[in-house]
Formats: structure tokens, sequence, C-alpha cells
């Protein structure tokens, strides 16, 4: 997985993130709640290297903490998301009572959008962290459902199961050691596909002004404020925006770079076209 | 020890119920070795299935018999009860030793899973036990083979392995379902030898299921012979390879490939198709493939009758007019032979 460069920028960009926001209030030369009214709206400067916001706030800084609560949403929301999809589509897949209902509820859920269902969730709830966590954790499970459980299924079948089962090994052990470890691979990269749209989906509810409380500096409350400012100020919707883009794609890479690590078709196939490759070169 | 009475194991499927077994009976005794012979579909691995209830559950029903093993009734006992007999009584050794490990682990921690599952032993008793596990199946070097993955061993030696896991609950009876069919045979022949010898060791009883006449001729006591679904002749060895007088097991020998036979002597197959076990023929089931069949059979469903001591079948025919139709068959059947001979020579 590493052997790849665009990987390794991937995770150093996300690493990059996660350690410039843990230790913002540190390194940070002005808060970035700091309101000043004599700095309002000014373009990118040494002093502000994003500019500032409609309040004079420093808008590099606001940046930055806003990546907070993007990955802390994003990384609780894919593990959730991950833990319940991963138990009832095991539970789904090798049950076959269990089965009939867990998917019809699944296959309920999925007929709405994610993202619609997590705004009416939201809507219900109240726009807080927390309800945005449990609302978008909810709105992802199912897919993550769907896919342990074709995962599960192409592997009951198989004689190691059957043969687990003729050693006397209880049900809960077969689950735990003879699929999980598995079936390891997808459920890995679904949830890092589910870390990077949490991300997108909290921005969006934000920005609807649905989402985490405007006090709290998130990408989407962000955009959201810098709306009205956009023809006058668009460095204050460039940069948050450009903050999204940049973590959802690296995420994107990172899932994509684990499937082709962890699944030794892609990784047979690729080995096997560079050796053609070689080849044509050496013989040319 | 274990003891088959009347057993009728039907699956229900989507376009009927199957009759996959058909009132077998049957005993095996400590230490002995049973082979079942069959064509595919013959019922043989639903009924090893069945001795350790491993059928697909909700689709298998079992309408009538018993599987008696060591008093209790294998039928009536609850999922619990039977897990403690598999694999602590009941072991089973499978088809395809290429899918029957777990591919994420090493062989050492899979075996010492076996154990642990099936006896009560520190992790420390447990690894000695597997390397001596190991040893006794014959692999080389069993201390560092502990950390090989499946992928890293060869099919012969994945059976072994296997054979190991099956042998960590010292099991009272082994059932081997078809386990040298994968296997080349040069190392058919070293698993079976294995097969013998960890059952002396080991005192098991073994039910070894096969279509391959020559492995089951090489170890086992007492053969029983399916076809749908059905014992169609059960006695010891020799009386299934030299003294039957059963239209289908004489098929069966029949069809076997000779090695000193002539290069281009036409192989004798079974014409035809098992039945469908959803709608059985009407008579004896065999009938609409059977070289012997008369009216009679159309009509008469055979039960299985004695013939000599512990030698039964399922045929109406006598000895003697057994003897007349083989010899009317073999002769129309060289005729055809020379000409097809001649005509290659030619």
């Amino acid at each position: 997985m590493f052997k790849k460069k665009r990987n390794l920028i991937a995770v150093g960009i996300l690493l990059l993130f996660a350690i410039a926001t843990i230790s913002a209030s540190w390194w940070l030369p002005v808060s970035p709640s700091l309101i000043d009214a004599s700095r309002r709206l000014l373009g990118p400067s040494v002093d502000h290297w994003f500019g500032t916001d409609h309040f004079g706030r420093d808008i590099f800084g606001q940046t930055i903490v806003a990546a907070r609560v993007s990955l802390v949403v994003g990384f609780t929301v894919a593990v959730i998301a991950t833990l319940l999809g991963t138990i009832t589509g095991l539970i789904a897949g090798y049950y076959k009572k269990a089965d009939f209902i867990i998917m019809r509820v699944i296959d309920g859920m999925l007929a709405f959008p994610s993202l619609l269902l997590a705004l009416a969730l939201v809507a219900v709830l109240g726009g807080n962290i927390t309800n945005i966590i449990v609302a978008l954790s909810f709105s992802f499970w199912p897919v993550m459902t769907r896919i342990v459980r074709s995962a599960v299924l192409q592997i009951k079948p198989l004689q190691y199961i059957e043969a687990a089962k003729t050693t006397g090994v209880s049900d809960p052990v077969i689950l735990s050691h003879y699929v999980l470890p598995n079936i390891l691979s997808p459920i890995i990269v679904q949830g890092t596909f589910i870390f990077a749209k949490a991300i997108l989906a909290e921005a969006a509810l934000s920005f609807l002004g649905i989402g985490v409380e405007p006090s709290i500096a998130t990408w989407g409350n962000m955009l959201q404020e810098a709306q009205i400012y956009i023809s006058i100020a668009p460095w204050f919707s460039i940069f948050p925006g450009i903050a999204i883009i940049i973590t959802v794609l690296a995420l994107n890479m990172i899932g994509e770079g684990l499937r082709d690590a962890l699944d030794p078709h892609t990784t047979g196939k690729a080995a096997k076209e560079k050796q053609a490759v070689k080849k044509i070169v050496n013989a040319a | 020890m274990l003891e088959v009475k009347n057993l009728k194991v039907q699956i229900d499927t989507a376009e009927g119920i199957v009759q996959a077994v058909d009132r077998v009976s049957f005993r095996v005794e400590a230490g002995q070795t049973l082979g079942i012979v069959g064509e595919s579909g013959s019922g043989k691995s639903v009924l090893a299935h069945s001795i350790i209830q491993l059928n697909p559950k909700p689709a298998t029903i079992y309408p009538e018999g018993e599987i008696i093993f060591e008093g209790k009734n294998l039928l009536e006992l609850r999922e619990k009860a039977l897990r403690k007999i598999r694999g602590n009584e009941i072991a089973m050794v499978f088809q395809d030793p290429m899918s029957s490990l777990n591919p994420v682990f090493k062989i050492g921690s899979q075996l010492i899973e076996a154990i642990i599952t099936n006896q009560k032993m520190s992790k420390k008793q447990a690894k000695a036990r597997a390397i001596e596990l190991l040893r006794d199946v014959g692999i080389p070097d069993p201390k560092r083979r502990m950390q090989d993955y499946p992928h890293q061993l060869s099919g012969g030696m994945r059976q072994r392995v296997l054979i190991a896991i099956a042998l960590a609950g010292n099991p009272k009876l082994l059932i081997a379902d078809e386990p040298t069919t994968a296997l080349d045979v040069t190392i058919q022949a070293q698993i079976l030898e294995l097969l013998r010898k960890v059952q002396k060791k080991y005192k098991m009883a073994i039910i070894l299921i096969s279509h391959d006449l020559g492995v089951i001729s090489q170890i086992a006591d007492n053969v029983l012979v399916m076809y749908s679904g059905r014992i169609v002749e059960d006695g010891s060895v020799n009386d299934i390879f030299y003294r039957t007088t059963m239209p289908y097991t004489w098929s069966l020998l029949r069809s076997l490939p000779r090695l000193d036979g002539q290069r281009h002597e036409r192989l004798i197959n079974i014409e035809g198709q098992p039945p469908n076990l959803i709608s059985p023929p009407k008579g004896c089931n065999f009938h609409p493939r059977c070289p012997f069949a008369t009216d009679k059979c159309l009509k008469i469903d055979p039960e299985l009758t004695y013939r000599s001591k512990g030698h039964s079948a399922a045929c109406i025919l006598s000895e003697q007019e057994f003897m007349d139709g083989k010899e009317r068959i073999e002769a129309t059947e060289k005729e055809r032979g020379a000409l097809t001979y001649d005509r290659t020579t030619a």
C-alpha cells in the first residue's frame, strides 16, 4: 500500500491535518476566534494567509480549527457505522431467518438517499455534534450491512466453515474466527469511504444550516456564512472549500489504495501488468 | 458403537422433496472401517452428514429412523450436546483439502484451537500436543510447519493437517468424505496408509466415503453400496468385490478401467443417468439402467435380502439367474468388442 507514492501522500495529508488541528492552539499566531471589526473581509496577506471573514477573524486559523469537528465527526461515524454494519451484516449473512428481517429494514432505509435520511433525522433530533454523528451513522450503516452480508454469503458455503463445525466450534467463534477475518478487507475499505462521505455530509448539513451549531467553526458552517460574501470576498469560501476537497480526496485515495493492497486480484493484475511492461521495455 | 436404523433423510428443495437417504441401516464397530461407495448423487454424503447432523438445517427432515452412537440417539440431541460430540467423539475429514483450512490463520493456531475447543488444556500443553499430532500424521519438521499458512502447503500436506485437526479431540469415529479424491494417486496411497496407521493408534472406527472402488478395496473391512439413496448391497470387501450377485455392483466393478486391458478396448459404462429422487421410478430404482432387468423389476421394489453370512443385496434375481444373465451379457459384449477391435487394427 505504501509502495505507491500517491497513497503515501494521501496518508501524509491526513496526518498533517490531524496534527495541525490538534496542536492549533499552541502554534497559531492569532486566535482564530478573535474578533476584530477593523479587519473585516481582508484579502490574503502576510498577516492573514487566507484573509479574514466578516467578523475580522483569521480564516487560516478557522480552517485549521474547523478540521477538528470534521475529522472527529467523520471518524466517529465511520467507526460506528462500520461496527453496526459489520454486526448486522454478519448476523444477516449467517442466519437465514434473521436475514429476512434485517434486510427488509435495510432495504427500507436504503430507499432514502442517505443525505436526505440524515437531514430528516437531524431536523427531528436538533442540530448538534452528537446528533449529527447519530444521524450520519444511522444513514450510512445500511450500505455496510449489505456489503458485509454479501461477503459472508460468499464465505459461508466454503469447506473450512463446515470443517470448523465438525470440530465442534460454536457459531459465535465461527463468525469471529473464521468468517470475520476473511472479510476484513472490504470492511476496512468501505469504512474509509464512509469516513470521506461523512465529512462531506457533515459539511453539507452545516451548510444547509441544520448541522453543527453556528458558533462552532466547521467547514460547512464557514461556507454557509461565506456564501453572502462570495462576490466581494471569494477567499472566504474558497479556502474551506479547498480543505474539504483535499481531505475527501485524500480519504478516497487511501480507500482505493487499501482496496488495491488488500485485494489479491488487483495486486496480482497490477504486478503482472508491470512485468509485461518491463518485458516490452527490455525487448525494445 | 454406531448403529443407524432404518434412516430416512428428506431434503426440501424448490422442485420438491428429495428422498436423499431411504431406509438405511448399518453398524460400525470400534476399530473397523466401513466403506460407502456409490455414484455422485447416490446419497452417500448426505448420509455421512446426517450422522453428525450437518445437513443444511431447516431444509433437511429426518422423518424416520435412529442414529444410535454409544447409546444416544443423535437425532434427538440438542445443538449444544451435538457440538460436544462433534470433534470430541465424531470427527470428519473432507474431500477438498485446498478449501478446508481457514486461509487467514497459521496451521499451528488452527490446530491449537481445535485442541482447546475439545479439551481443557493450557496453551502450552496444546502446542506440544499439536506438534505431536503433526508428527503423527507424518509432517516433517512439525515445529516449523506450525508457522505456515495453508497456502504454503501442498494438497497432500494440507490433508494431513486436516487429519491432525480431526484427531485433535481423540474421536472414536472418523468420517472421511472422499478424503483422497482431490489428490494424485501416489499421495492417495500415502493418505490411505496414514488413515490406517492413525486408526490403529487411536483405535477409531472409520467411515470412508468414496466413489473410487480402488480406495475402498484397500482400506475397508465392510462395504455398503448405495444407489439412489438406498443400500443395494452390504457385505465384507470380499463379498462385494468377488462374490457379488447384484447387477448394480457388478456394473460398477466392470466399469473400472483396467491398466492391463487392450489399448483400444471400449470403456464400459452404465448407460443412463441416476434416477430423479423427487419422483423415483416404479419398482426397482435401478431397473431403467439394469442390463438384467425383466418385467418383474418394474413391479417389485426389492428389499435387502440375506445372501450369506454378513452379506445381503437388494435384487430379485437368484444367484443362478444372475450367473446366466452375466454370461449372456459378456458374450454379446465380447462380440461387439471384437468387432471394434478389428476395425481399429485394420
